[in-house]
């Protein structure tokens, strides 16, 4: 049973004004709650925005530091969660759910990539 | 369709239809799967009978693998089919007449037939939780042998083929379908009640259920070094079952303790072969490759374990994690725990253990002592581990010859084939 890395990609530059809605929390706090039931999610939790994250960089033998917001980037990752599911396609049925809980102005992709076993 | 082929529209049409279907069909069956046990659970509730539950489950499926193709995939696929197959469960009770005694039952059942009501959620939600356990404890119930339990938990709620269970177990398919079929008609004619039981028995009744989700677990693990990759995957099934349990019997302190000592087992398994497949043993695991998420969440679950067996075998399993190198090891602890164990649910496999960890605290001769102890014990006669314990600290006594000795025995007692290599390499010296 495969485990698998969501990464959840938001618009950081264009958020709804409001921000999530309590009925959006509530529905999403009881998806997460029937899914860690269903003994399918095993961590996940949201970042907080690229303002205050840093990038390390590799190259040419030097590092190099980048502090955010990273507004080159149209879509940055808001978020994460690690599911353990039979295949991929139960992983993606999940992640329909879980965009499901939001209201229709919302625009998200989650990338959903499987983590490598060993 | 490829590029070079004159534009059909109307074939390029008819593809475009095939394709859809197959994908819906495809989702029919993802979702299936993520719901069954659920609606099992919920139909077993109306007609008290698992074997029937499934069937209608099944039924449902094939309609929403008729109608959706057609209508399209609804937006709360699960909770359709859950409907579905609640309504030809009332159908089925309502047609007999013999059943009319409970239909003052069914009558409650009706209110949940169409899709929730957001604002009857959690209600909804602890209904679903109840018919899971009624499911689970009904599967795991003491008038089924101990094989049927497990054959029938992992096709109702872990959602095995019968072929998945016979292969994870080496047994032909046709048996482990005979299995479950004569486990229903047992529950059926034994009419077991579908509920959670309560007061006296219950604790038996739950022990029962930890250690069918147990051995399903062990069963895979020992196949971990085995050259098969259906068997392991029985570990993660297991997992899932003990993770659901959790959930469900969030008060039980066992049941946290079994889901810590799988979480932790399972976060070794990447480690305990090499890259010829061959075991590796605990001391010269590679411990980056332990996964940290796992020992984190077994680390959690522990907090919750009570005092009883699983439970201090999480404990011990903790100490092992907790060790960044196997040199950290705190055996002592380990000893001690073992000892807790022993006073709590003896076995000579325990006292094996206790004297790996009194050997390792207090040096090989005193776990020498409690291994020798062991020799005369029918139980452990024909187990590989014990002379395979003996040779290793024979071994660090310097005492060779008889080390060598013991591993030709142990050898020969393993059936595990790679294991049986290690031992052979080591009797040779």
């Amino acid at each position: 049973m495969p485990r698998y890395l969501s990464m959840i990609r938001v618009d950081e530059q264009n958020p709804p004004a409001e921000g999530p809605s309590p009925e959006l929390m509530e529905r999403m706090g009881a998806l997460i709650e029937e899914m860690t039931k269903a003994g399918v999610m095993l961590d996940t939790a949201g970042l907080t925005p690229t303002s205050e994250g840093t990038r390390v960089t590799w190259s040419g033998g030097k590092i190099s530091c980048t502090d955010g917001p990273f507004t080159e980037s149209k879509e940055v990752i808001g978020g994460y969660s690690i599911v353990q599911a039979k295949d991929k396609a139960e992983a993606v049925e999940w992640t329909k759910r879980f965009l499901r809980t939001h209201e229709e102005f919302w625009t998200i992709t989650v990338e959903v990539r499987e983590i490598v076993a060993g | 369709m490829t590029a070079a082929s004159p534009a059909d529209p109307a074939k390029a049409a008819q593809a475009d239809e095939t394709a859809e279907t197959t994908e819906i069909a495809a989702t029919v069956e993802t979702v299936f799967r993520i719901e069954s046990a659920r609606i099992i659970a919920g139909v077993a509730r109306i007609v008290r009978d698992v074997g029937l539950a499934e069937e209608l489950a099944q039924d449902a499926l094939v309609t929403a693998l008729e109608r959706w193709p057609e209508s399209g995939v609804p937006d709360n696929p699960g909770a359709w089919l859950m409907a579905t197959a609640k309504h030809r469960a009332i159908d089925l009770v309502r047609r007999k007449e013999t059943y009319a005694r409970k239909l003052a039952e069914v009558g409650r059942a009706l209110e949940d037939i169409s899709p929730p009501d957001p604002a009857d959620l959690a209600r909804t939600a602890e209904d679903i939780d109840d018919d899971l356990l009624r499911l689970i404890f009904t599967a795991c119930h003491p008038v089924l042998s101990t094989q049927a339990r497990v054959a029938l938990t992992l096709r109702l709620l872990g959602g095995l083929t019968t072929e998945e269970i016979a292969r994870a177990f080496l047994v032909p398919e046709p048996t482990v379908a005979q299995r479950i079929v004569r486990a229903k008609r047992t529950l059926a004619q034994a009419d077991v009640p579908f509920e959670v039981p309560y007061g006296d028995d219950r604790n038996a009744r739950l022990s029962s259920v930890l250690e069918v989700i147990y051995l399903v677990f062990n069963e895979g693990y020992s196949a971990t070094t085995g050259d098969d990759l259906v068997r392991p995957a029985l570990c993660e099934d297991a997992l899932r079952l003990a993770r659901v349990l959790a959930g469900l019997l969030p008060q039980e302190p066992e049941v946290h303790g079994l889901a810590a000592l799988l979480e932790f087992q399972s976060s070794r398994i990447a480690a305990r072969t090499g890259p010829g497949g061959e075991p590796v043993l605990l001391a010269d695991q590679n411990r980056t490759k332990w996964n940290r998420l796992l020992i984190r969440r077994g680390v959690e679950a522990l907090q919750r374990a009570g005092h009883g067996p699983y439970s201090l075998q999480a404990a011990i399993a903790a100490c092992h994690a907790r060790a960044i190198r196997y040199e950290d090891t705190d055996w002592t602890a380990i000893a001690a725990l073992y000892g807790r164990l022993m006073a709590l649910a003896p076995s000579p496999v325990v006292e094996l253990n206790r004297a790996v960890a009194v050997a390792m605290a207090e040096g090989p001769a005193a776990g020498l002592k409690l291994v020798e102890a062991l020799a005369e014990e029918p139980a452990l006669k024909d187990y590989h581990l014990l002379p395979s314990v003996r040779g290793d600290l024979l071994e660090r006594l310097g005492r060779h010859e008889e080390a060598r000795a013991e591993f030709a025995r142990a050898a020969a007692l393993t059936r595990n084939a790679r294991e049986r290599a290690l031992l052979l390499e080591r009797s040779s010296g």
